[in-house]
């Protein structure tokens, strides 16, 4: 991505015009002229804005209401998929050992893994993307104290913080009621997250500082967090989507694993992870379908997510074109 | 050098200081100390002794340096869930760990460098394409289901692996291993392959996207102009150029391989370390996480201390610690 | 019989925009033990040039037209291996930055021996004999302790030698030295220079030289090409060439050097830029900026014509008095 140097007055606010004008330039850019032109991106896109969709209007969608327990019916449990011999029509996907139908948990489960999963990855990028602003531009002492934090943090893998803190959390508050619970998981996650962001945010930062506009800049008194705005964060965007959009698709499979060991969302919440774990059980009784179908759509999140991911980050790259 | 290691040496102490300064935290202000000790069910008066003894109406300072005295001899109590000392506990499961991380990196590296290599070398070709979907596929399966779907596919349906235990071990001195036995092997087939896709995967996509950047590099444009064979100026010089990055971070990667056993090792009810980890988050029992923590860590600083001089050994650049000076450009 | 033969050579760059052509209907000749300097404004098309005769052009990039020959040989046709065989032996090349050429695993005296065992039946021992000799040759101090050393261990200038040492290795009739002078100080350039135009006289040699400095073009070559957007514009001897420039564009140049007769005024300049691949301009590629340009220089594209003593290709070319 060239760097853009803006160069609208001080003081205006963006007119509708020039809204008008910055969608022009998106459309009309390499990028999005990469991404109509590639069949992968587009497939990659198309799938994970389904199942965005899917699970963000899953009450509607969805022909059941898994959490409803009058609606279920234990002589409705154990059915196999529709399309097999004792399947039924109204439960397209199945139905596990208490009648619940495998699609609508499906739905409400991708819905409960997304809204985790994009949450944490919305604070990491908020937190690790300020932290590297701020040391990138302050410098000095700053500077090399949160990069040691981060080469700790980097040293040690993911899960495991992400565990300790879900840990520690159960120890020092045993009764946790579920939004306590869904903010530790959501804390664990965002906190193994934040330092890939933080890091190139601080190193875009360096580069751009020690850039002749930006010390001009400052020389005729420009304040400095009008200069991390509007010149530096531009600059920095690029890397942090191509991370993000990554990391949406780690961070749900974070907490998948996280509820499948158990540990993650509180059961009467069953995300995607959950809903395997359950499954699980029932593998060996020839049952595959209360694990199998959660996991596709698992793979599914996951794959287009990354494949998207992937795409963007070689787009983005400029020794590759 | 030596000083480039003195000075790796004492940023680990350092790490390994502060990772301290979590367990001990962990251990006294997270639940009950003297529980953690003795045990929920020591008598009051054992209780008040220990409470003494510990010092817990001690300075904060004081009680972290008792902590540290205890830990590095070993002793991090008494487990909350099983009543045995922490210490027995991991002393009995470490082996099981180590011995799948082991054969998983080996899988990874063995399977992932050379494909690697040949996707970047034949770029291509339909087959180097498909691996790239492939490897996709295998960093996007959460370790967990990948772990499902092989014991559903190889021990439900086909019967040809078992799907939980070590099988068959055999005692060496203090370590119970399970690679000296055919059974032992069978029962950590799965369990590795899907310890190993992750990084498998991720290692393959690593060495191709470096081998490719090698290719295009000018030293390589040089070795082919002087008319040096492919052979040469693919495995000679790209490819070394290639695995000097590639395997300090398999180095690296050797560590999240144990992180990531805690995963494994639930799903194949493996009796290792990482699901007595897991149990202990669950339960919480607070002395095996604080144990975990700290040795988990001393791991992972001895090796990122490894590889840090590996590369110093394999990289000429990094021996020299100022380079010749150039000319006025 | 001219050593080196490219007759009408194009290449083209399938992309999104189409395909486009970076070089069109290049020509030109190199004698044996002759320096020709292939001159132009970045973009130009000179390092494609070199790249397409010694055959490591970049994919997607491919020759689509022309000839190139080499004693009289066809060589732009050849398979894989054949045009490796020629590389090193026949022809070799040197790129513009030594601190990237060199590997940085290997010691000097391991790519050494390993360039010299590649070309001939040599022992290890003989290899490194030779290579201490080669070193000597270009001049590097310490010949013998270099050949233990890392390529970092040397400052710009001595891996320039050894870039350059490693080149002649094989014992190549033809040099293409891509900018070789451009990453050096001005102090190292001109021993360089000097080092390359000395082994090449003493070994009959010939050297395509490709700059944008015309002061190293003035000094060290025999004929000089000028190309402007993909094409050769002027080709003629050096002093003939800056003395009495045929072409527009070549003018140009010669008068946008500064030189201390003149100093004090404005630098010349031509005015706009090279044109982009995608907008080449119909007929001669220079008319948008050229102050002689006419309808027909829009509408055909002109050949290379002898102008008193240079060949030009343009309609209008420069035929009386010096430039300076």
């Amino acid at each position: 991505m060239k760097p853009r140097l803006t160069t609208r007055p001080a003081g205006t606010g963006a007119a509708p015009a020039a809204r008008v004008a910055r969608w022009r330039l998106l459309l009309g850019s390499d990028l999005w002229h990469a991404f109509v032109h590639s069949r992968v991106a587009l497939l990659a896109a198309a799938v994970a804005l389904l199942c965005l969709g899917g699970a963000l209007f899953a009450p509607w969608l969805a022909p059941h209401d898994p959490s409803d327990l009058a609606t279920l019916d234990l002589a409705d449990s154990h059915l196999p998929p529709a399309w097999l011999a004792e399947g039924r029509a109204t439960y397209p996907l199945g139905t596990d050992d208490q009648g619940r139908d495998i699609l609508s948990a499906l739905l409400y489960g991708a819905r409960i893994s997304l809204m985790v999963g994009l949450s944490a990855v919305a604070l990491s990028v908020l937190i690790g993307v300020t932290l590297g602003l701020l040391a990138g531009f302050a410098g000095g002492v700053v500077d090399a104290a949160l990069m040691r934090v981060c080469d700790v943090m980097l040293s040690f893998p993911p899960i495991l913080i992400a565990l300790l803190i879900d840990g520690v959390g159960r120890a020092v508050f045993p009764q946790a009621r579920d939004v306590l619970a869904f903010a530790v998981l959501i804390l664990a996650l965002t906190l193994t997250d934040w330092v890939r962001y933080a890091r190139t945010v601080r190193g875009s930062t360096l580069v751009e500082r020690n850039k002749e506009y930006v010390q001009a800049a400052r020389l005729v008194g420009v304040p400095r967090w009008r200069l991390l705005r509007r010149h530096v964060l531009p600059n920095v965007l690029g890397p942090v989507l191509v991370l993000a959009t990554i990391q949406v698709g780690q961070a749900i499979v974070a907490e998948a694993t996280l509820s499948y060991l158990g540990v993650g969302v509180p059961p009467a919440n069953p995300s995607l992870g959950t809903l395997i774990r359950i499954g699980n059980d029932f593998l060996y009784a020839g049952e595959w379908w209360i694990t199998l179908f959660p996991g596709a759509a698992l793979v599914l999140i996951s794959m287009s997510v990354n494949l998207l991911g992937d795409w963007l980050r070689d787009a983005l790259n400029p020794r590759l074109r | 050098m030596l000083s480039f290691i003195l000075r790796r040496l004492a940023q680990a102490v350092l790490v390994m200081l502060v990772v301290g300064m979590g367990a001990f935290s962990l251990f006294r202000y997270v639940g009950d100390p003297v529980g953690n000790m003795l045990g929920q069910d020591a008598a009051a008066a054992q209780r008040a002794q220990l409470h003494a003894d510990l010092g817990l109406d001690k300075p904060a300072a004081v009680q972290f340096l008792h902590f540290l005295g205890h830990a590095v001899s070993g002793d991090f109590g008494v487990s909350l869930r099983q009543g045995r000392e922490v210490s027995a506990l991991i002393a009995e499961r470490l082996p099981a760990t180590v011995e799948l991380a082991i054969v998983a990196a080996l899988i990874a590296l063995s399977v992932g460098i050379p494909l690697g290599v040949y996707t970047a070398l034949r770029r291509e070709h339909w087959d180097a394409k498909l691996t790239m979907a492939v490897s996709l596929l295998g960093i996007s399966l959460p370790t967990f289901l990948i772990g499902i779907v092989l014991i559903e596919l190889f021990s439900v349906l086909l019967g040809w692996f078992p799907s939980y235990g070590r099988g068959t071990t055999i005692q060496v001195g203090p370590w119970r291993s399970g690679l000296l036995t055919v059974d032992g092997w069978r029962h950590i087939a799965l369990p590795a392959f899907t310890l190993a896709m992750y990084q498998l995967a991720l290692l393959m996509r690593l060495v191709r996207a470096e081998m490719l950047e090698a290719l295009q590099s000018d030293y390589v444009k040089f070795a082919r102009a002087r008319g040096l064979p492919d052979r040469v100026v693919h495995f000679g010089h790209a490819l070394r150029n290639t695995l000097v990055p590639v395997l300090t971070i398999s180095g690296l990667q050797l560590g999240s391989l144990i992180a990531f056993s805690i995963i494994t090792e639930t799903v194949f009810s493996w009796p290792g370390m990482g699901s007595l980890f897991i149990q202990a988050v669950q339960f919480p029992d607070v002395p095996v996480m604080a144990a975990y923590l700290c040795l988990i860590a001393l791991v992972f600083v001895t090796i990122n201390l490894g590889v840090d001089v590996l590369y110093a050994v394999v990289d000429p650049r990094l021996r020299v610690q100022a380079p010749a000076p150039e000319a006025r450009r | 019989m001219p050593l080196l033969e490219v007759r009408e050579l194009c290449v083209e760059f399938p992309t999104r925009h189409g395909t486009l052509r970076a070089l069109e209907g290049v020509s030109f000749d190199i004698a044996a033990g002759e320096i020709l300097g292939l001159v132009g404004e970045s973009g130009a098309g000179k390092s494609l040039t070199g790249a397409a005769i010694i055959g490591l052009l970049e994919p997607p990039g491919r020759i689509c037209g022309g000839q190139i020959m080499l004693d009289g040989r066809r060589i732009d046709d050849l398979p894989r291996e054949a045009m490796r065989l020629l590389r090193g032996r026949q022809i070799g090349a040197i790129f513009q930055d030594p601190s990237t050429s060199l590997d940085p695993l290997y010691t000097i005296g391991q790519q050494l021996t390993e360039t010299l065992r590649t070309h001939r039946a040599l022992t290890a021992a003989q290899a490194r004999e030779q290579a201490v000799e080669l070193l000597r040759r270009t001049g590097l101090p310490a010949a013998q302790a270099r050949l233990s050393q890392y390529p970092h261990e040397l400052s710009g200038g001595l891996r320039q030698r050894v870039v350059i040492a490693l080149a002649l290795a094989g014992e190549p009739r033809l040099i293409i030295a891509d900018e070789p002078t451009t990453a050096l100080d001005v102090a190292m350039q001109a021993q360089i220079i000097r080092l390359l135009r000395g082994i090449t006289q003493a070994r009959g040699a010939s050297v395509m030289l490709i700059t944008h400095d015309m002061g190293i073009v003035a000094e060290t070559c025999d004929r000089v090409a000028v190309m402007y957007a993909g094409r050769i514009v002027e080709i003629g001897p050096v002093r003939e060439l800056i003395d009495h420039p045929a072409h527009p564009y070549t003018a140009g140049l010669m008068a946008s050097v500064p030189s201390l007769a003149d100093a004090g005024g404005r630098l010349a300049q031509i005015e706009g830029a090279l044109p982009r691949l995608e907008e080449i301009p119909s007929g001669c590629a220079f008319h948008p900026r050229c102050p002689k340009a006419s309808p027909r220089c829009a509408e055909q594209r002109p050949e290379l014509a002898l102008v008193r003593r240079t060949r030009a290709a343009c309609w209008w070319p420069i035929v009386e008095g010096p430039v300076r």
